[in-house]
């Protein structure tokens, strides 16, 4: 008995505020987030919930870009986070993306004075509640902190090296999210059922990722990918208790990326749930979950590698094959940049398969390419689907593929940006899309999968196809009647322009953003 | 005194009888209530592991897991019933509006 009372002298955890910094300030400020919901009228909120969210964003970001000039980093809070080079490099990416997304959230003047989250989401939808609510022009201003909520979990889920950090920080950015996506103002039944599915699918997959964590943890006694790496080195009579573990923990995983088979929810969710969430949705999630797999398949199963690199070539050729195959058959643009979003998903695998982590110098590893993809996508993403905000019918948004015919005539500016966006997508040289496939396909080649890389071109050229058409319906057949663009605020165009210029400016000049991800390097043990 | 390892067979069963519920049982509630017997396997899973392996850890995890799931109940519930309040159904077989 004596010897347990000895372990409650505890002593209390050193935390390093400085690293912390980032996430820290974000987890605040969704937090006084909170706050302000309960205390302020209703008439402030808005605006105080804008400034808590720049001002942690903007500080957040100082204290990073600081961190990283000084080179401060390494294992931090008590060696349950670390701070490498990708985890710089993608938090400084989470954050331009959610500062994007959320200027996205904010657009008023396309809704008529309104924004796109339901006025009441507890309401019944076509009931009395829900009228009033919207005569008296209520609104969710609680989507800020949720978002900030989302970010900083998506943060401290990729920098993560301890298994149970991970597993908080997954529910702490999938939580948020869930709710998110059934706040929709308009077609709120596909915006209940998209959360409903979500939710299910994610906990299901959540429970997963744990189960493989408490394998682990039964055969090794330890949570920290470092020991993991040591133990399945060194293990031989648990092997099989350790591959259940692995196998359960990418599932959950591979789930946040939308890896074939375990991709069911991203057209559905994409689809109901409202624009502005999907478009975060689309690049934050991903490059967070991108982050965490790389992170736990390099550090964690380094050693492993024979064994889960043909597995995860067989994944990625089903997640590209099914993507783009998904996304010919679509009538609806938000389903389509889905199932693009899962060939996308696929594409990256194929880096992280070929695992080149040691390269000839002034060449990407594996991990630096797959951050130029992410940041190139991302920016693309954030891009289009603020676009597919704007494109409207007399109800509302209108995201039937047929219904933006000769959008081209009617908008030449949202069409012909629209359409810089899809070649991104398809990767067409002079956009960042195609100096992204370049990177990832030649970190593919050079891990040894020349094959994989044969079949993920010959996909791409398919998928090429797919986005041309959608440039083809709007700019070549005649104009549908109904649609038209709405006038939007700078809210909406600010993001599309940015997003425009960073794809041409990575299609022209790849060597600036390049060379901050091969400063990244490779991650850390 | 019992096998531990007993206990892990126990938790893989539990975890798989959850499992096979989110995929079998058609209520919304019931599929969610699979997902928690999953968890509680997998906290199950960790405390036995925690004895065998002589590592605290395991049972500080567990802790960890049951304040998460009990987050994830709040949102849950809180989907869950408004859909049922919107469709009067909590089958998920129901909700089948997004389609091709």
């Amino acid at each position: 008995m004596s010897s347990n009372l000895m372990l409650l002298e505890m002593a209390a955890p050193v935390l390093e505020w400085r690293a912390l910094a980032p996430v820290l300030l974000l987890f605040g400020a969704a937090c006084l987030g909170i706050l302000v919901e309960a205390v302020l009228p209703r008439a402030y909120r808005f605006l105080a919930q804008l400034v808590l969210v720049a001002v942690s964003v903007v500080f957040a970001m100082a204290f990073l870009v600081l961190n990283v000039l000084s080179a401060y980093g390494g294992p931090v809070a008590m060696g349950s986070l670390m701070l490498d080079g990708p985890t710089y490099f993608m938090w400084a990416a989470l954050l331009v993306f959610g500062a994007l997304a959320l200027m996205v959230f904010s657009e008023r003047r396309l809704n008529g004075g309104a924004t796109a989250f339901a006025a009441s989401a507890a309401s019944v939808p076509g009931s009395r509640d829900e009228a009033e609510a919207s005569a008296a022009r209520h609104e969710h201003t609680e989507v800020y902190p949720l978002v900030l909520f989302a970010l900083a979990g998506m943060m401290v889920f990729l920098a993560s090296s301890d298994l149970l950090v991970m597993f908080v920080a997954l529910e702490v950015f999938s939580l948020p999210l869930y709710l998110l996506s059934g706040m929709a103002r308009r077609r709120r039944l596909l915006s209940q059922e998209a959360a409903l599915k979500y939710f299910l699918l994610g906990a299901f997959s959540s429970a997963f990722f744990l189960f493989g964590t408490a394998m682990l943890f039964v055969v090794t006694g330890a949570l920290d990918l470092h020991a993991i790496h040591d133990a399945v080195a060194g293990t031989t009579t648990e092997r099989g208790l350790v591959f259940i573990g692995l196998a359960l923990l990418s599932v959950g995983l591979l789930f946040k990326v939308g890896i074939v088979p375990f991709h069911s929810w991203t057209p559905d969710v994409y689809m109901g749930a409202p624009t502005p969430v999907t478009g975060f949705m689309a690049i934050a999630t991903k490059l967070a979950a991108v982050g965490a797999t790389m992170r736990v398949f390099y550090v964690a199963l380094d050693g492993e590698r024979w064994t889960w690199q043909p597995l995860l070539a067989i994944l990625a050729v089903l997640t590209m094959v099914i993507g783009v195959v998904g996304a010919l058959t679509q009538a609806d643009i938000k389903r389509l940049l889905a199932y693009s979003s899962i060939a996308h998903a696929g594409f990256i695998l194929t880096a992280i398969v070929g695992a080149s982590q040691i390269v000839p110098a002034g060449q990407a590893t594996s991990a630096a390419s797959v951050m130029f993809y992410l940041v190139a996508y991302g920016f693309a993403t954030i891009g289009a689907f603020a676009l597919v905000t704007m494109v409207r019918n007399a109800a509302g948004e209108e995201n039937g593929l047929e219904a933006w015919a000769g959008l081209g005539r009617k908008n030449p500016w949202v069409a012909g940006l629209f359409s810089l966006f899809m070649l991104s997508f398809a990767g067409i040289p002079l956009t960042g899309g195609f100096i992204g496939k370049w990177a990832v396909f030649t970190a593919a080649w050079r891990g040894g999968y020349w094959w994989l890389v044969v079949v993920a071109v010959l996909v791409s050229i398919v998928a090429a196809y797919l986005y041309l058409r959608v440039i083809a319906v709007m700019f070549a057949a005649e104009p549908a009647q109904g649609t038209f663009v709405g006038h939007a605020s700078g809210w909406t165009w600010v993001p599309v322009a940015i997003g425009a210029v960073a794809t041409v400016w990575m299609g022209l000049l790849p060597d600036q953003v390049m060379q901050w991800a091969a400063m990244a390097g490779g991650f850390l043990r | 005194m019992m096998n531990p390892e007993n206990y892990l067979i126990l938790s893989a069963l539990l975890f798989a009888i959850g499992a096979v519920g989110v995929l079998v049982r058609r209520n919304a509630l019931v599929a969610f209530m699979c997902v928690e017997l999953m968890l509680n396997a997998c906290n199950l899973a960790f405390v036995a592991g925690s004895h065998i392996t002589g590592v605290l850890d395991g049972q500080v995890v567990a802790f960890f897991v049951m304040v998460v799931a009990a987050a994830e109940v709040v949102v849950g519930l809180a989907i869950i019933v408004s859909i049922y309040k919107t469709r009067r159904s909590t089958s998920v077989d129901d909700a089948n509006l997004l389609k091709l």
